[in-house]
């Protein structure tokens, strides 16, 4: 939950809400963006953009080859595998009817 | 060598270790004692040992291995309310995975949920709030937990519910805060720190400028460092010509995702949803001023401390844990008499125990190098 994850943004899911489409290692997922959304770089402009992801939530830009090393060394770390783990692991507790 | 050779950029490394070994030659402290360094940061610590930094280092380097995990840090008695909370009837109860085992002093949230609670591991807050949008009749409370690094995420996510109107969703606050743990650490009678390896991701979020007390006031060097095995090596390269040099500064080795500003809009959701906490309760390092977060008045309705009644008792560790001696650089984990016996990663006594990123977890798992060297 500390080190996040690098993904690629592909689709503005919700304008509004600050919501998008990446994806995580080829795993894709709604993350909000708020946080790397500026004046200077609008909603529109987040399509393409490589982001370090925390917990579903975009928290910061970087190129392509940093996110490419980042999720080597991740990757090593068995910290991708647990996060995308988690993010599947998730999404089943999200749609599991309450007992 | 041998972890030298995992390296992508194994030359880049070797040049690195070498003008490390040059320049520790040239401060006449390192002749006298060890030089300690403190990375605060668990992924920092996790880095050090799958990559075998430490034992790159020149002997006279020691890296103390600090409370910057927050999953490690979290006292029992905080553990017991998630579980209390997660036991009443009607309660979903949401967490981040790395919570579960955390023991609390009666039972941990796994324990919990083998006994029926409604616990569910979720991976973002926001999973969180859709539960609570799929269950209506329920109530949905999230586990926020961790530093400055996933606060501005729990913040946005309350913004989110005030802005939906959604009533059934709220957050048992246990964000923590980093500068005053510094400071309490830099306050203990007994610290033996000379330098620091500073946080990466937390600094995203706040920026370089609120760890300028630690030079100007305390005259410790700290470099905000990146994880990559090349970017600590740097990181340590670069404390120790400060220390060589006389200086005492705050630099940035992490460029690249760290702005010196930090990230504006999650300062704002953070500024907008919390208030510092009087004091709040770390695992092995006792009560620390203002040194937590809780929501401010204004989103009382999505307040768990304040939905139900807690019993929010202080626990106190098990008596023979030495977690906080470890956190502190006072002792090694392996100094711990629990340590590998009574606790381990399986059945973990202490906090730092439990994370891959405690400091006693991976040296369990991955074997201090130094520690091996000296048992052999």
């Amino acid at each position: 939950m500390c080190l996040g994850i690098p993904g690629r943004i592909v689709k503005i899911d919700d304008d509004a809400k600050r919501l998008a489409t990446v994806d995580v290692g080829g795993v894709k997922r709604q993350v909000n963006i708020a946080c790397i959304v500026s004046e200077d770089h609008p909603v529109e402009s987040c399509v393409g953009d490589w982001v370090l992801v925390h917990v579903g939530f975009a928290m910061s830009r970087i190129d392509e080859k940093e996110a490419a090393e980042t999720l080597k060394i991740l990757t090593e770390l068995g910290e991708a595998q647990a996060e995308i783990e988690a993010m599947r692991l998730s999404a089943t507790e999200v749609g599991r009817v309450a007992s | 060598m041998k972890y030298i050779d995992e390296f992508r950029d194994r030359e880049k490394a070797a040049a690195l270790v070498k003008e490390i070994e040059a320049l520790v030659a040239e401060i006449p402290m390192a002749k006298e004692r060890p030089i300690h360094i403190m990375e605060v940061c668990g992924g920092h610590t996790h880095s050090i040992f799958r990559y075998g930094i430490e034992g790159m280092l020149p002997e006279v380097i020691e890296l103390v291995h600090g409370p910057g995990c927050p999953v490690c840090v979290l006292p029992m008695g905080r553990v017991d309310d998630c579980v209390a909370i997660a036991e009443r009837p009607g309660v979903i109860f949401t967490t981040f995975g790395d919570a579960m085992r955390v023991p609390g002093s009666k039972k941990s949230l796994m324990q919990a949920k083998a006994d029926g609670a409604d616990i569910r591991m979720v991976y973002s807050p926001m999973d969180a709030l859709e539960i609570a949008r799929k269950n209506p009749e329920r109530e949905v409370v999230f586990f926020g937990l961790g530093f400055e690094t996933t606060m501005p995420s729990t913040a946005l996510t309350i913004l989110q519910a005030e802005h939906e109107g959604i009533a059934n969703f709220s957050v048992f606050c246990n964000h923590i805060t980093i500068v005053p743990m510094l400071k309490a650490i830099l306050e203990s009678p007994d610290l033996n720190i000379d330098a620091f390896i500073g946080p990466g991701h937390v600094s995203m979020v706040i920026g370089t400028a609120p760890y300028d007390f630690i030079a100007s006031f305390y005259k410790k060097p700290m470099v905000v460092s990146g994880f990559e095995p090349l970017d600590v090596l740097q990181s340590i390269w670069m404390v120790l010509k400060q220390i060589k040099e006389g200086r005492a500064e705050i630099e940035n080795q992490y460029a690249r995702v760290v702005p010196d500003d930090g990230n504006s809009a999650a300062q704002d959701a953070v500024e907008k949803v919390y208030e510092l906490r009087d004091f709040f309760e770390w695992r092995g390092l006792g009560s620390i001023d203002h040194s937590g977060v809780k929501l401010r008045e204004g989103y009382a309705h999505c307040d768990a401390e304040l939905k139900f009644a807690l019993p929010n008792l202080q626990v106190a560790d098990p008596a023979a844990c030495q977690c906080g001696a470890v956190l502190k650089g006072v002792i090694k984990p392996w100094q711990c008499a629990l340590f590998g016996t009574a606790c381990t990663p399986e059945t973990p006594l202490g906090a730092l125990m439990v994370s891959s990123e405690g400091s006693c977890a991976a040296y369990y798992q991955y074997g201090g190098v130094k520690a091996q060297a000296g048992a052999a």
